[in-house]
Formats: C-alpha cells, structure tokens, sequence
C-alpha cells in the first residue's frame, strides 16, 4: 500500500531538505521525496495540515525501559507506547535491568517484548561489566551479536579507568561506543542534589558538578589514548561541557547528549513550587542557573550532540517517600518534543532543523542506526510535529507505567501529531483524528 | 495562624512576633501552682519521633499537657524503618484515627513536607533532617530577647558544625529576619555551600566571630554525622573552634552563651563556659516549654487574650 504525504514543511537535514515537499511511503519504506508528487491509482493521498513538520522518527538514545526485573515500573510495551506518543521511533534502552543486560538471552527477551509491542524500534545497550560490577567485561561480542548497538553501565560510571581504558580498546573491533555515566562515586558520596544554596537551605548532602566533569575528563582521557569512542551520557554540570569540548578540540571520538530536564529546570525547583518534590530528584541533579545555561549555549553552539530523556520510569509508591529515600530519575519520553519546541525552538535557541540533528541525526550517527534521515529507500520511520500546538502536559494521560514527572500541568508549545513506525501508523494524537480518516486508519492509539 | 509549622522559612516577621508574644503568657502558666490550662482539651496531639530525643519530646510533650491536650507518644525506632512501612502510611493511619496535631521528628529533610502534603491534621516540625528545628530557633530567640531586649542589631555569633545543622538554618533564617547581624563560624569542610546568600557573614577564625558579640550560640559536634573526616580529631576541634573562657571574652561582657544540647563538654565547650555565669543553657529548655506552648495554641486556632485567662 502507497500513501503520499503532500503538504507538510519536511526537515530532514542529512538530505538538506528545509521545505515543502511531499512525501511518497510505499509499504515500510520511503519510496519518493519530492515537489508536487502525483498519487497513482493504488495511493492514499494524506493531506497533512498547513503548520505541520514532517521530521526522520526522533531516536532517544538514553531511556530506561525496566524490563526485565522492574515491571512495576515500566515494561518494554509501555515504554515504547511512551515513546511514539513522544514522537519519538526509536529508543536505545540502558542495560541497568535485573537481570543485568550483559549477556545474549537478555538482550533477545528486550528485543522479543519490543516485536511483540510493534511501537518504537528498540536497540539495546549491554553492560560494560558482568553484573555492570565494574570487574570484568562483559561479553561485548556476544552482545553485539544479538543486537546491542553501544555498551554502558549506566546507573553507575565504569569502576577503574582501567576497566574503561579496556572498553575503550575492546570495543573498537565492533565500532561501537561506550556510554558513560560520569560520576566520581567518592566525590558524590551520598548526595542527592546538586551542591550549592538551595540543597544547602533545604538540609540536602550536595554533589558538587566536579562529581561528574572529573570523570568525564578521565575518560576524554583515555578515548584520547585509546582512540576509542565514548559518549558521555546526561550531562548536567558546565565543567563537563568543558571537559568535552577541550576533547572535541583535541580531535577525540567524544560526542555527549543533555536531557530536556538539565536544560529546563534548576535546583530552585527542589524547594519550589513544590518543597522537596522527589521528581526533581534525579541523577545527575538538576544544577544551578549557570549550568543550565551553559547547557543551552552548547545546544546553540554545536557542542552538544544529542538530546536525550533519560527516561527513568519509578512507581509511585517508591517516590512517594522522604527525599533522601526517593530513587533517582524522572520520565522524560512524553515531554521532551514539547519542552525542545517550547524552550530550543521558539525560545530562539536554535532552529528546527538544528533540533532534528539533536532528536534523530546525531543520535543514528553515534549508534550507528539506519534511521535519522527521509532518505529514498530508507525504513520509513517519520515523526509528524506540530511546533505551534498548545500543549498541557497531562499526567493521567501518559503512556509510561510511571508518573514521575515535575512537568505535569506546564503549558508549552510545540506538540507531537503522528509516530510513523516502518510506514505504520502507531501513534496518532487525539486532536489530529482528520488525519486517521484519510487514509490512515491504522493509526493505534 | 498557618495550618502547619514546617519551618522558619516560612514564617513572616510578624508571625514570629505573635509566637513570641504569646510564648510569654504561656510562661506564666508555668509559673502557677496548677500549671495547667484548659485550652487544648479535647485536642489530640501525636508526637511521632523517628530519632531519638529527650529534649525536644519531653518539652512537648509538657506543653502539650499543660494545656490539657490528649498526647500520645510514638518513638519508631530507626532500626525498623528500613523494613517497616512508609512514612506516607505509619501518617496515613495516624491521620485515620483524627488527631489533630503530630509533632514530627525525623532524620529525613523534609520528611514533614510530605506528611503536611499527605495529612490534614496541623504538623509541628520538631526537627527534619539537616533542614529546620524551628521550635528550637523560636526558643533562643525568646531566650535571647529576654536577656537582651531585642533582637535587631545584636551581633549573634553561632559556631562549630554549620553543614549538618538544623538548628543553624533556623536560626539565620529567624535572626536575619529580625534584624541581627549573624556570623557563622566553623571548619570549611562544615560550611554549608552559599550560606551567606542568606545574609550571614562566614568566618573560619572564632576570634573574629565572637569578637563584641552580644550572643554566642554553639552548636554540637554531630559525631553520628561524621562518617565523612570533616577535621582531623576532637582535640584540635576544640583547639581551633572549642568555646573557653579565654574566647568568650573577646565577647561583649554581658555576652549571653546558648547551646541546643545535647552539649559535647570538652569537644565545642569547655565545660567552665557551660557552667558559667554567662550560660543560658537551662533557661532555653524552660523557655522550650513556653514557646510550644505558644505554636501549639496558635495552631490549634487560638487567640492571645485567651491564652492569658
């Protein structure tokens, strides 16, 4: 079956493509980009609405999808139900399940639970370390193997530089990167927000930003002795963006994503408007105005590669504690477009186009991915935008299993229309049902 | 009145007068040979202490009797929290069975946030965590106002562990307040990161801190907080911050010595300081009472001239 997408602004940036054009997918596939396409006979033609952005499927590189071992939390059916009603196609997903993702059989159940969803793409990511223990490598070919397109022991950094030095060499056979959470656990200690004034008046053990830029510069380091690559995951702190630019400057494989979070809210958020509200409690923490900004100025200079959510479903029960007892992380997958529309795009930031290499071009690139681009021939993987949607962020209407949010309630602008998986439509957002009625009623919702 | 006392922070000046105000009638109740009011008869008043606490349990629970409340201890031992229910449930059935106050205690910052957000019933903060013991701060400045009169412009000097302290970060924030100049003092490792954005003046030479001042409030040396080498040993603590009698008088000479207690003799006071002339130690715990008093009765709804009668 062929359906012509005519009418909407395509931003496909590997194509160098800003503008109006149509869009022909035929089966799983994009068959044709172009101006003016004519539908024949066989084709549905979808008339997408003025205003609208036709966009490569966003891929979010960092989310955590609990499953196995956490299905309280989330399982891989609801997290990528999140995911493409965050527009996003794709998700890689942290191997910090239990049991660990260090081995082939966890690898497959993911990716079996990820067919049986038919939402988003689901690549994995194994363990560094057997146990994600920081010992020994886990076996990184046989993960390769069975699908696993980066290794990480996200949760926690890798133990030793020499461990990571290891990794850092090993991997290269297999061209794939190692995904560090950068965390100096002695400097970290038993903090549980960012140091500084507000954890200070609120009685909270501080983790200063140095807890992270110290071993992302150990491990820029070794990518630099090594000439593996590494990509620092969740930045947060403004010496960390330093650490990978002084990298970047040097010519070391280094790239490094930031979360909608660490670019949006700062530590004011821990005693306001909500006193100790456990989802601002997350890891790395929310830092101060300066690093938040700096955050934005790398977004708007390049030296940020990827936005990612950092998805980090917790049930309710277990946020539902005093704050030091609180688990780290909050879901991200549902709010990302939203916040990069409202805050990136229309705050003047960077343009759309920029933003498209942030969700989707880079993130293939750096893992890889045949997605990331409208090219002829390509999956047809495509997100449908709406940067001038009015959206109120909906607690009770999210897909994730988890709740943990501080976004619920925000009123922002920019929204997600349609989730195209493989030609398939798997997510349609309730106020475009026009779009169902021509031509595609295969839209799950 | 506000529903409940979490902290100063966020308490206006004027509330913290009125507290002051009635904390001296109440004073009087326990001067009488019946000390014992009425008030809160028929108000049930749960003390739920996550950490141990003789002071601050016993003050409450005597303010709580003297004004005929119905009190009801429960002391969770902490041992037992990690398998036991959630904070969110042991309130929950509190809350089920009506009473109308809990005084909390707890080892966690914020800990009586979440029961405020959680529980109808009015919450006392008698201490969360590293964040506020407001109660405690109302006592000294009660306490300080006795002997000085007022609290705007005198110079407060509070030393020793500045990082783990609530009683320090309720009281900058009320002494700022009210108008006093307030320097902190203690160890770099103990200075909590941005504190002088409150309005205080840091230091690390006690000399300087207590130099002509008019109060000097010490705080203990938490030796249950110091997993972390903060200092390198109790000895020279006590050589580069303890309070002697050498220091104190580089005070002004009507200079008032406080101290929340439990006191470490020998570790941040000498214990001539303690016992000395200049040692208020014993009137804030009687002034304790007087003050919860006065946050009980104000929450439960009262008004001052009753509170005389």
């Amino acid at each position: 079956m062929k359906r012509l997408l005519k009418g909407g602004r395509v931003v496909d940036p590997v194509n160098r493509r800003d503008g109006m054009f149509d869009l022909l997918i035929d089966g799983e596939r994009i068959a044709r980009v172009g101006k003016d396409l004519e539908a024949d006979g066989q084709t549905v033609v979808v008339p997408v609405p003025t205003g609208l952005v036709i966009t490569p499927g966003l891929i979010d590189m960092h989310v955590h999808l609990r499953e196995p071992g956490q299905e309280h939390k989330e399982t891989v059916a609801t997290g990528t139900a999140a995911a493409v009603a965050g527009g996003f196609t794709a998700v890689a997903c942290m191997p910090n399940t239990s049991p660990v993702n260090d081995n082939a059989g966890v690898t497959e159940y993911i990716l079996k639970k990820a067919a049986d969803a038919g939402l988003a793409r689901v690549y994995p990511i194994g363990a560094v370390s057997r146990g994600q223990n920081g010992e020994q490598l886990a076996d990184i070919a046989e993960l390769r193997q069975a699908g696993c397109v980066a290794v990480t022991d996200d949760g926690r950094p890798v133990a030793t530089a020499l461990l990571m030095r290891r990794a850092l060499e090993y991997t290269q056979m297999f061209g794939m990167p190692v995904i560090e959470h950068c965390e100096e656990p002695t400097l970290k200690a038993d903090g549980v927000a960012h140091e500084g004034f507000h954890a200070s008046t609120l009685g909270l053990r501080g983790i200063p930003g140095e807890a992270e830029s110290i071993m992302a510069l150990r491990d820029v380091s070794l990518a630099e002795l090594t000439g593996g690559v590494v990509h620092i995951a969740h930045m947060s702190a403004r010496q960390t963006l330093d650490a990978v630019r002084y990298g970047k400057h040097r010519g070391v494989r280094v790239t490094c994503e930031v979360t909608p979070h660490h670019f949006v809210l700062t530590d004011e958020y821990l005693g306001s408007p909500v006193p100790y509200d456990t989802n601002t409690k997350m890891n790395p923490p929310l830092r101060e105005a300066a690093d938040r900004d700096a955050m934005l100025q790398g977004i708007a200079d390049g030296s940020v590669d990827v936005i990612a959510t950092d998805h980090a479903p917790h049930h309710y029960d277990e946020k539902q504690v005093e704050f030091d007892r609180a688990p780290f992380g909050i879901t991200g997958l549902e709010t990302a477009v939203s916040l990069c529309f409202d805050r990136l795009v229309h705050g003047g930031v960077i343009s759309l186009s920029r933003l498209i290499e942030l969700l989707a071009v880079n993130p293939a690139r750096i893992l890889r991915l045949t997605g990331g681009s409208l090219s002829e021939g390509a999956p047809a993987d495509i997100s449908i935008l709406a940067p001038d949607l009015r959206v109120t962020v909906s607690v009770a209407a999210m897909r994730s299993r988890s709740k943990n949010t501080p976004f619920g309630g925000w009123s922002l602008r920019g929204g997600v229309v349609a989730t195209i998986v493989g030609g398939r439509g798997v997510y349609l957002n309730k106020e475009f049902q026009d779009l169902r009625m021509s031509g595609y009623e295969d839209f799950r919702i | 009145m506000r529903k409940d006392l979490l902290g100063i922070g966020d308490l206006s000046r004027d509330e913290i007068y009125r507290i002051l105000d009635t904390a001296d009638a109440m004073r009087e109740i326990g001067e009488r040979p019946i000390k014992k009011v009425p008030t809160l008869r028929g108000k049930t008043v749960v003390n739920l202490f996550y950490e141990p606490s003789t002071r601050t349990r016993t003050s409450f629970e005597i303010a709580e009797k003297r004004l005929s409340a119905d009190t009801l201890n429960i002391a969770v031992a902490s041992s037992s929290v990690q398998k036991g229910e959630t904070l969110a449930d042991t309130a929950m059935n509190i809350e089920a069975m009506s009473p109308d106050m809990i005084v909390l205690r707890h080892a966690s910052s914020g800990a009586c946030h979440l029961l405020a957000r959680i529980c109808r019933s009015r919450i006392i903060n008698a201490g969360d965590g590293m964040h506020e013991h407001p109660t405690q701060a109302l006592l000294d400045a009660y306490t300080i106002r006795q002997h000085k009169k007022t609290i705007r412009g005198l110079k407060v000097a509070i030393v020793g562990d500045l990082l783990h302290s609530r009683v320090l970060r309720s009281n900058v924030l009320l002494l700022t307040k009210l108008g006093a100049d307030v320097w902190v003092c203690g160890p770099p490792t103990l200075v909590p990161a941005g504190i002088e954005r409150l309005g205080v003046r840091v230091s690390t030479s006690v000399e300087e801190a207590i130099a002509d001042a008019d109060v000097v409030m010490m705080l203990r040396i938490q030796q249950e907080r110091m997993q972390g080498a903060y200092f390198p040993s109790l000895r020279e603590y006590f050589n580069l911050f303890g309070m002697t009698v050498e220091r104190v008088s580089r005070a002004k000479p009507d200079v008032i010595i406080m101290h929340p207690g439990p006191m470490n003799r020998g570790v941040e006071i000498a214990s001539e300081v303690a016992d000395g002339p200049y040692s208020v130690v014993l009137e804030q715990v009687a002034n304790g009472v007087a003050v919860r008093m006065a946050v009980l009765y104000l929450l439960a709804g009262g008004v001052e001239d009753e509170a005389a009668a």
